[in-house]
């Protein structure tokens, strides 16, 4: 189990469940379904997935050696590019964008007069070097942003143009499965949910990202130019409200980075490479591969007889 | 597993299924290229990091930040110049906080003050005191006034129009592409280009609300704008000067945008 069994930062290994790899979760069914099937004293999941086997022979085994692994590719080099290019701009953002929010840093957590956390404890400011750095951040702020911004154009047209962001937008099925992702990261469930090349935990996460990056880029601008581009700072309720939420996209932005950074590490080596490289290496095996595109009626509806054995036994 | 969800893995699964696969063997090929051009992406990003860092300072920053703002005044001055910001009731407007008391800190008499208007040669062209500023339109604007610093107010404020003041030196001083102002002691300096300072929300104000300013918010005469930061707005005016070049800007020699242009 040394592959990366996801493509990014909410991905998933541990117990090797990862379902962007067919051959592990084919496996991981077959194995229910035998383990039931043997409960039951059916002995059809067998059969059902040798006459899988033959399936994806014919339609899968792409002219190699049944079972030798491959190189797939999983991040085209356009959003491998974009992505590592970006994180250096957020980080120079964020970073100036402090600066600026030294000057007036008026935003807390709390009820009323009470104050839970005050943005940011002094200790922040000291350790990062962002007091009395207004004009500087500023500089920085409205340099890089051009950067970050066209950086993010060209990632939002890419991904229409390619018609990529379908991997990455949630389905009418995410909520409820990214909840069983979060449940199978806090080891409390032992599936997986399916998915394809994020789990709809990433999905979420990715996408409300995107949506983020575009409210502080919009808020942004609010800010920066409340007059030449009025009434664009009414959106977010005036001025002030654009910094406010402008300032809590940043937080919001953070935090992701935070969990992105953490799920990479979780996910290891693999993973990590693969938004380097592009490829993950897929170790999928014709043998016990469910074969999708294709597959001609009648096997389909055998592997389907074979996973409702799998579910009336496992009800 | 239902068949319903069988179908969606299905689908979820043929999403993968176009693909590219590699060999393993060109996959170490191309991964050891991928990863020798993200090492030299890493010292591409260091050394321009140090190189911006290293980079003469003009005004308090690196050249190519100073270069950066002055396009992004390029930028604005076309795309959008000349809108005006949003004039609110006068209920909402608030008394204005204290921020700055550069340049007002000594002793004035507000009876023996005068502003001298000093031509783009340096010659003078007039001492006015503050009847002349009475005597120009009057009019009242409340705007949200927004400090560099973050903070902004809602502040109503009674004057004249730049411009309306202009008027009188038009012919005078021709063409001229900026307009410096300074407090009477000479510490507190900005510039103004020409087509923001005859904006008509650009005003020489003599009062806050109904009342004349008092001294820590620039009596008897200051400018105001919600189109430019308040580091542009200075108080206690004391000499105003058109000139053909830049002018100093105090803020501008501390690392801060010269435009400074909302």
């Amino acid at each position: 189990m040394s592959e990366p069994t996801g493509y990014g930062g909410l991905a998933h290994r541990g117990d090797g469940r990862g379902a962007c790899d067919r051959m592990r979760n084919a496996e991981e069914r077959s194995r229910n379904s035998e383990l039931i099937a043997s409960t039951h004293g059916i002995d059809g999941p067998t059969v059902a997935v040798m006459s899988i086997d033959t399936t994806a022979e014919a339609v899968a085994s792409e002219e190699r050696p049944p079972g030798e692994p491959v190189a797939r590719l999983v991040h085209p080099r356009a959003i491998r590019w974009l992505h590592w290019i970006n994180f250096p701009l957020l980080m120079i953002m964020i970073w100036s964008g402090l600066r600026i929010y030294w000057a007036e840093d008026v935003y807390a957590l709390g009820i009323g007069s009470w104050q839970w956390f005050a943005f940011f404890p002094d200790a922040v400011y000291e350790t990062l070097d962002l007091e009395r750095r207004l004009a500087r951040g500023m500089a920085f702020h409205f340099a890089f942003g051009w950067l970050f911004v066209i950086n993010g154009a060209i990632y939002g047209i890419y991904l229409l143009a390619t018609k990529e962001w379908r991997h990455i937008l949630p389905d009418r099925h995410a909520a409820r499965e990214a909840k069983d992702v979060v449940l199978h990261d806090l080891h409390i469930k032992k599936d997986m949910p399916p998915q394809g090349k994020y789990n709809a935990a990433q999905r979420i996460s990715y996408t409300a990202v995107m949506v983020m990056a575009l409210i502080i880029v919009v808020s942004g601008f609010a800010i920066y130019k409340p007059t030449q581009l009025y009434p664009l700072p009414l959106l977010f309720g005036g001025y002030q409200g654009a910094r406010l939420v402008h300032f809590w996209m940043t937080i919001g932005l953070g935090l992701f980075f935070l969990v992105h950074v953490l799920q990479v590490i979780r996910s290891g080596w693999g993973n990590f490479r693969s938004m380097v490289t592009g490829y993950v290496i897929d170790r999928r095996s014709p043998h016990v591969t469910i074969s999708v595109a294709g597959v001609p009626e009648a096997e389909t509806h055998t592997t389907e007889m074979a996973t409702e054995e799998s579910k009336g036994g496992g009800a | 597993m239902s068949e319903q969800e069988l179908t969606r893995e299905e689908q979820l699964r043929a999403q993968l299924d176009d693909a590219p696969t590699i060999p393993v063997s060109e996959f170490k090929r191309r991964s050891r290229r991928s990863f020798l051009t993200g090492a030299a992406g890493l010292g591409v990003a260091y050394l321009g990091w140090n190189w911006l860092q290293g980079q003469p300072s003009v005004g308090g920053i690196p050249k190519p930040l100073r270069e950066t703002l002055e396009f992004n005044e390029t930028v604005w001055t076309n795309v959008s110049e000349g809108r005006s910001a949003p004039e609110h009731p006068v209920s909402k407007a608030t008394p204005i906080q204290v921020n700055g008391r550069i340049g007002i800190r000594n002793e004035i008499d507000l009876a023996a003050w005068t502003v001298r208007v000093e031509g783009p040669d340096g010659e003078l062209l007039d001492e006015l005191d503050i009847a002349t500023f009475d005597a120009l339109p009057q009019r009242d604007m409340v705007i949200e006034h927004k400090c560099i610093e973050g903070w902004s107010s809602i502040v109503h404020w009674g004057g004249a129009r730049f411009s309306d003041f202009h008027a009188r030196y038009a012919d005078a001083v021709g063409d001229v592409p900026y307009v410096g102002f300074e407090t009477p002691d000479g510490l507190y300096y900005v510039g103004w280009d020409m087509s923001s300072a005859m904006h008509p929300q650009t005003m020489l104000a003599l009062r806050q609300g109904t009342e004349p300013l008092d001294l820590d918010h620039g009596a008897p005469l200051r400018l105001a704008t919600p189109n430019k930061y308040g580091i542009k707005c200075l108080k206690r005016i004391g000499v105003i000067r058109y000139a053909r070049e830049r002018p100093a800007d105090y803020w501008a020699e501390r690392s801060y945008d010269w435009y400074a242009g909302l």
